[in-house]
């Protein structure tokens, strides 16, 4: 594999899912200490070492596909704003318990899907970290998915705050399902799925949770982001001059 | 230098950092010793993508066989196939309980559930009520969730199935 030329639209998409998990599991560790209740703070720190764990596997298989000798510190702490292809949705800030939940049932109810699918792909490296992950997404989307009914079912404020962290993220969602050639070019080749056939699937397994949570789903807007294109929020950058702190100050550093 | 049965005694006696009234081989871990030129090549697959454990297995399993006089040792990363709970051993399955954590379940599924699935009664390792109840979906470490027995009142842990 390594000895081909590489294919820029594969290491593109192993790309997008691995800063996925790096993104959204450095934004979560940023509970470590500060979650409501210490369960849920070991719940948010455990979930977070799941997905940076993922974040490893798969950007060291970037840097193999890429062939260019970068390994996964490189890719995760030494690449600008523009080069991350996680989704938007990732970098967001936590704000509050609920809207993390809420957040994490969206993205973890995607990622259980897209490693179903990646179970089958021609890429076996890939299929390999599919069948590892996919045993973790279940469980990080049952856990939130236990939030969002109780806190949408909850009291009148915690439903309320629920509802306004449905209604903030649920347009960043249209993100997963953009048509992009990279896609084309992956299902092409049976690597892996375009994201926009998840769609459906997704949508049946969000929304009976959402109702059940009592929460109104929002209705689909023109909005659109463009983070798995590089293009990101204003967040991603704080997010990063943090996380790359350390390898930006005394580059090559290991323990 | 020693044979790959020999290798495995060695193994059998190395525990898990986590948890170390289990050894690396009885979690299931280790999937292949080969003897090779000079030493020995072991195959080890991580049990959760993040777990923090995985080096200082790598390492101890490492020392432990070169101690053993195995020679040149390379331990090798195998994702595939996927680590299962089914893999851990059934007397280390009492050895968990005994140490106060709760066992995966032969029986509990490890494939897709309903998203809204409520675990069945798990018998309390400490005075085997099934009067218990789950805190969290995560423990200490991210292979375990916490109960609390309403019996005993004490909390314990549950290795969860994957």
């Amino acid at each position: 594999m390594t000895q081909q030329t590489p294919n820029p639209a594969h290491i593109e998409y192993v790309t997008r899912i691995g800063d996925n998990a790096l993104i959204l599991g450095q934004r979560m560790s940023e509970w470590c200490g500060h979650a409501p209740v210490l369960e849920e703070d070991m719940a948010l720190a455990n979930m977070s070492l799941d997905l940076i764990g993922q974040a490893r596997m798969l950007l060291t298989h970037a840097g193999k596909l890429e062939g260019k000798g970068r390994d996964e510190d490189q890719l995760a702490f030494l690449r600008i704003e523009m080069h991350y292809r996680n989704l938007t949705l990732c970098e967001l800030p936590n704000a509050d318990f609920g809207r993390t939940m809420v957040r994490n049932f969206l993205f973890a109810s995607f990622q259980v899907l897209l490693w179903e699918r990646l179970l089958a792909s021609s890429d076996t490296e890939l299929a390999a970290i599919a069948a590892k992950s996919l045993k973790e997404a279940r469980y990080h989307a049952q856990h939130a998915g236990d939030w969002v009914v109780r806190l949408g079912d909850g009291t009148a404020e915690s439903h309320e705050r629920t509802q306004a962290a449905l209604d903030y993220l649920w347009p960043y969602t249209a993100e997963f399902f953009a048509a992009n050639p990279t896609d084309e070019a992956i299902a092409a080749a049976a690597i892996g799925p375009a994201w926009s056939e998840l769609e459906a699937a997704w949508e049946a397994a969000v929304v009976p949770v959402l109702n059940e949570a009592t929460l109104t789903v929002p209705a689909r807007t023109p909005f659109k982001s463009y983070g798995k294109f590089g293009r990101h929020s204003e967040h991603l950058g704080h997010l990063l001059s943090e996380m790359q702190y350390l390898q930006r100050t005394y580059p090559g550093a290991q323990w | 230098m020693i044979t790959e049965t020999q290798a495995w005694e060695v193994l059998h006696a190395v525990p898990d950092p986590e948890i170390p009234v289990i050894s690396v081989t009885e979690l299931g871990i280790v999937r292949e010793v080969l003897a090779r030129a000079g030493g020995l090549h072991v195959v080890v697959t991580p049990t959760y993508s993040g777990c923090p454990a995985t080096e200082v297995i790598s390492q101890s399993i490492h020392d432990a066989l070169v101690a053993a006089g195995a020679g040149e040792v390379s331990v090798e990363t195998r994702l595939a196939p996927a680590w299962t709970t089914d893999w851990i051993t059934e007397p280390a399955k009492e050895k968990l309980r005994a140490y106060g954590i709760a066992p995966p379940g032969g029986d509990a599924p490890v494939g897709p559930q309903p998203l809204r699935f409520v675990p069945r009664k798990l018998a309390c390792p400490r005075c085997g009520s099934t009067d218990t109840t789950r805190l969290s979906q995560f423990g200490s470490t991210a292979c375990k969730a916490l109960y609390r027995c309403q019996s005993c009142l004490e909390p314990f842990e549950y290795f969860k199935p994957i």
